[in-house]
Parts: structure tokens; sequence; C-alpha cells
């Protein structure tokens, strides 16, 4: 369960956060949505601890994501909103996520495969070389197999063609019992079929927060 | 290789993809094709055979290549390493990597230990190629200047890679390290000098002062202390060397530039590290 308690988060003038309170819970599968520069991806990288808050608390299965990283980020899959300009190679890649989170690289082998995505013949490649949609194909079959309770993903469709994008919907339905996902998108109809709470933000604030 | 297993599986797992990243960069290449270079001019310039042979030959060497090594490593270690953090955290690198269960600590402590080796082998391997070749010389090699040597290079670029890691760590963009680092260097290099001769010259301060001020400089006590192991009276240093002489023997002189600036390495980075996990990571 996440639990973000009246957070206030300033970037010099800007407030992105602005005394946001919401919980997630186990069983639900959110959509949040947004305008351009609502917030979204500072809630986002409040919850994995990247930021020290001006004000109020963010908990991760009563965990603090900042002093308990460690243990939350067990707990967490994630793929950001841009793939990285990663500059290790796809083994070396697998290599980091496989001895940091004991992800077994069979796995992800599985998954990636299902997206259409050959690993084997790109081991010795840059992960910066690859494609926009091969690499958010990488991020999320090491997300799914990292089979973790809370599943975050920021936009990652936006490089995958129409093909990879059933391919991936296929996959997160199969998986979706017993965890909290978090979805940042702006293409409600896609995920519609998925997720059971749509949640709005605007200006650093939640301003429209339904189950469905 | 075996680390799953290890207490540090993470930090070796850090330092281990930084190494191989490194590796395969092209300033690596650079970096070690000067260092490389360096001593294979030497050998062509013959400076191992001029002289008589033997002893003052290889030490001749040596002590050129120390002379180029206090210009360019430095500025060879701040510019490959000041962006080592910034740059991962300018370009999201950092976002993704730091979102799987990695401490704050394994991470820097890890990059840092990844690039010290990156840093410090290719001069440790050009030293160990000059012994070698002046050995096939017939030459007699002067252990105690190699080992020393070996240990002031380690202080230095402690000391540096300290400085590094403690800019990357608070500045807010890559940009903004890179010319932090070359003002430090420039600073280090020759601005302290030329300030401390013109103090020196009004001679409204001690001359005691002056000189500590110049030692707590890493590239000054590491230049001192490389003359000294040919010149243990420092006679080319003139009257200063009767200051540093006065308050310390010589083995305790070399011993303390060894040891302030690996230690003034070590708790710049450690400041760093504080710095870094006081930080928003993004
Ligand atoms: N590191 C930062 N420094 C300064 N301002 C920032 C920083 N990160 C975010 N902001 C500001 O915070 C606000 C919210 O940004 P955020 O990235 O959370 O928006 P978003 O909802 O994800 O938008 P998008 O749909 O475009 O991805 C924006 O005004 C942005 O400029
Ligand atoms: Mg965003």
């Amino acid at each position: 369960m996440i639990e973000i308690k009246n957070v206030t988060k300033r970037f010099d003038k800007t407030i992105s956060l602005n005394n946001i309170t919401i919980d997630f819970n186990i069983g639900e599968s959110i959509a949040l949505m947004g305008a351009n520069g609502a917030g979204k991806t500072t809630l986002i990288r409040a919850i994995l601890g990247y930021y020290h808050l001006d004000s109020g608390s963010i908990f991760v299965n009563s965990l603090n994501p900042i002093k308990d990283r460690v243990e939350v980020l067990k707990h967490i899959s994630f793929v950001p909103q841009l793939p990285p300009p990663i500059k290790l190679n796809i083994g070396e890649l697998l290599d980091y996520v496989s001895i940091s989170s004991d992800i077994s690289i069979d796995l992800i082998r599985e998954y990636a495969n299902e997206l259409k995505l050959d690993i084997d013949s790109n081991l010795k490649k840059s992960f910066f070389k690859l494609s926009g949609g091969m690499k958010q194909k990488l991020l999320i079959a090491i997300s799914l197999a990292k089979q973790s309770d809370i599943i975050i993903y920021d936009e990652p469709t936006a490089n995958l063609d129409p093909k990879a994008r059933e391919d991936f919907y296929r996959l997160l339905e199969k998986s979706s019992n017993n965890k909290i996902m978090l979805f940042v998108t702006h293409r409600l109809e896609e995920v519609s079929s998925l997720v059971n709470r749509e949640v709005y933000m605007d200006l650093g604030n939640v301003i429209s927060d339904k189950k469905i | 290789m075996n680390i799953r297993n290890s207490k540090y599986k993470n930090l070796f797992l850090v330092s281990y993809l930084d190494l191989k990243e490194s590796i395969r960069s092209k300033w690596f290449l650079i970096y070690s094709i000067v260092f490389g270079g360096l001593i294979a001019l030497f050998f062509i310039a013959g400076v191992t055979e001029s002289q008589v042979m033997g002893f003052s030959g290889l030490s001749r060497l040596l002590l050129m290549y120390i002379q180029i090594t206090i210009v360019i490593l430095p500025i060879f270690i701040l510019i490959t390493t000041v962006r080592s953090i910034s740059n991962d955290r300018d370009s999201h690198i950092l976002e993704y990597m730091l979102s799987f269960p990695i401490s704050l600590k394994e991470y820097y402590w890890g990059k840092l230990l990844g690039r010290f080796i990156t840093v410090y082998l290719p001069v440790l391997f050009a030293m160990i190629i000059a012994v070698v070749y002046g050995v096939t010389k017939g030459a007699t090699v002067p252990w105690e200047l190699f080992f020393l040597y070996i240990g002031l290079l380690f202080a230095m670029s402690s000391s540096f890679l300290g400085i590094s890691f403690l800019i990357s760590s608070f500045v807010k963009s890559s940009e903004v390290a890179l010319g932090l680092a070359f003002f430090i260097w420039i600073f280090l290099l020759s601005f302290i000098d030329i300030a401390l001769i013109s103090l020196m010259l009004s001679q409204r301060v001690s001359s005691e002062l002056i000189i500590f001020i110049s030692l707590i400089n890493p590239m000054e006590i590491f230049r001192v202390s490389a003359i000294s192991l040919f010149d243990p009276q420092l006679t080319v240093m003139g009257p200063v060397a009767f200051y540093i002489l006065d308050i310390f023997s010589q083995k305790v002189f070399v011993l303390l530039s060894i040891l302030y600036p690996t230690l003034l390495g070590l708790g710049l980075a450690f400041l760093g590290n504080r710095i870094f996990q006081k930080k928003d990571l993004v």
C-alpha cells in the first residue's frame, strides 16, 4: 500500500505537488492522467524516494522510501517516461538488474520474446543504440520479470507500435492480480479495460479521483 | 565473476560495470595512449641510456615522468570523472538505475572505486613497463624510488578523485562541473604559486606560512616530495628546503606527502557522499 499524505514539493518557484493526499491499495490499477506539467512524474519520483519533500510524508508498505530505500525498491518495478541513454550493453544491463534485484534473466528473455524483442542477438549492443521501441520493450520485460507487487509505468507505450502495445497490455492483464499498478497515460481508451481507478491531476493537485 | 553472494555485491557490481564502460570509452583510450606514449617517447629519446647506464638513467626517466604527471594526471582525472554522477543525473540514467534496490552508498562508492581503478591502472602500468624495459637494458632498478612513486601517484590520484566526486555530487549540471574542475586545476597548478610568490615578495607574511599554504596543495606536496627522492637535501629549492627539512626529516616528509593527499581525497569523497544522500536524485 502506498500512502501519500499532505505532500508538497517545490522547485524554486514552481509548486509541482501541492499538498497532495492520496492512497493506492493492493488490487487497484490506476490511470494517472493530467495535462503536461501537472506533476505526474514528480509524484512517481517522490514515491520512488528520489525527492526530499518540502512537507508531508510518503509510506510504501509502511516504509519510508528514502530511509528504507532498498527495502521499498525491492517491491517496485518502474519504467520511466523516456528510456535513458544508458551506455552499458544489454548483457551488462541484464547483469545489473539480475544481480541487484535477483531477477531471473531467463524470465526477462521470456517476456522479451512475448514482446517480439530478441535479446540474444543484441547482447553486445549498447542500450542507447537500440531503437526507441526496443528500449521500451526491454525495460518493460525487466519490469515484469521483477515480479513486484507495485508496478509503476510512466507512459511506457509512447514508442511502441500498435502490435507491441497489444502484446504489452495482454501481458499486463495476465499479471495484474494482487498488485498496485500505476499507469501514467494520456490515452485512457488504451488502458480502460485494465484500470479500475482514474486519477486526474492538474497544477500539482489531484482534481478528480474515480473508482470504476 | 562470482560476486552474487558477497555482502558488497552491489558495490562491486557498480564498480565492475563502471570499469567496463570506461575501458570501452574514447577518453580511456586517449588517456592510456598519453601515458603509454609518454613512456615510449622517453625510451626513444634514450633517457634510460643517456649518462651513465643504469641507476641514474632510469631515475631520470622516472623524474621526467613524474614532472609531466603533475600536469596531466590531475586534469585527466578531473575532466573524466567530474561528470560521472552529474552526467548520469542530467541524462536521467540515475532515475532508472536507482530504481533498483541498491543503496546510495553502494552506488556512490562503487562508482568511485571503478573510476579509481580506471585512472590509476594505466599510470601504474606505464611505470611497470618502464622498469621492465630498464631491466632488460641492464639497469639496476631503484626499487625504493619506484615504490615511493607508486605511493605518491596513488595519493595524488586519490585527492583529485575526491575533488571530482565532491564537485559531481553538488553541481546542478555537468557543464558547470567541467568548468569548476578546470578552474580548480588551473588554480592549483599555477595560480596559487603566483599569488604566493607575490606575497613572498611583499614580505608581509612569514615564509613559514607561505610554505605551509603551498604544501597543502596536493600538486605541490607531490612535486616537492618527488624531488626529495632524488635530492634528499632539496638543494634545488634553495632556502625553502631549510624550512621543510627543519620540521620533518626527509622520510617523514615523503610519508606525509603520501598520507595527506590520500586522506584529503577520502575526506572530500565522504563529504560528496553526504551531499549525494541529502540532495534530490533527479
Ligand atoms: N527537477 C526539476 N526542476 C525544476 N522544475 C521541475 C523539475 N521537475 C519537474 N519540474 C516542474 O514540475 C512541474 C511538474 O512536472 P512533471 O514532470 O511532474 O509533469 P508531468 O505531469 O509528468 O508532465 P508530462 O505529462 O509532460 O510528463 C513542471 O512545471 C516542471 O517544470
Ligand atoms: Mg511526466
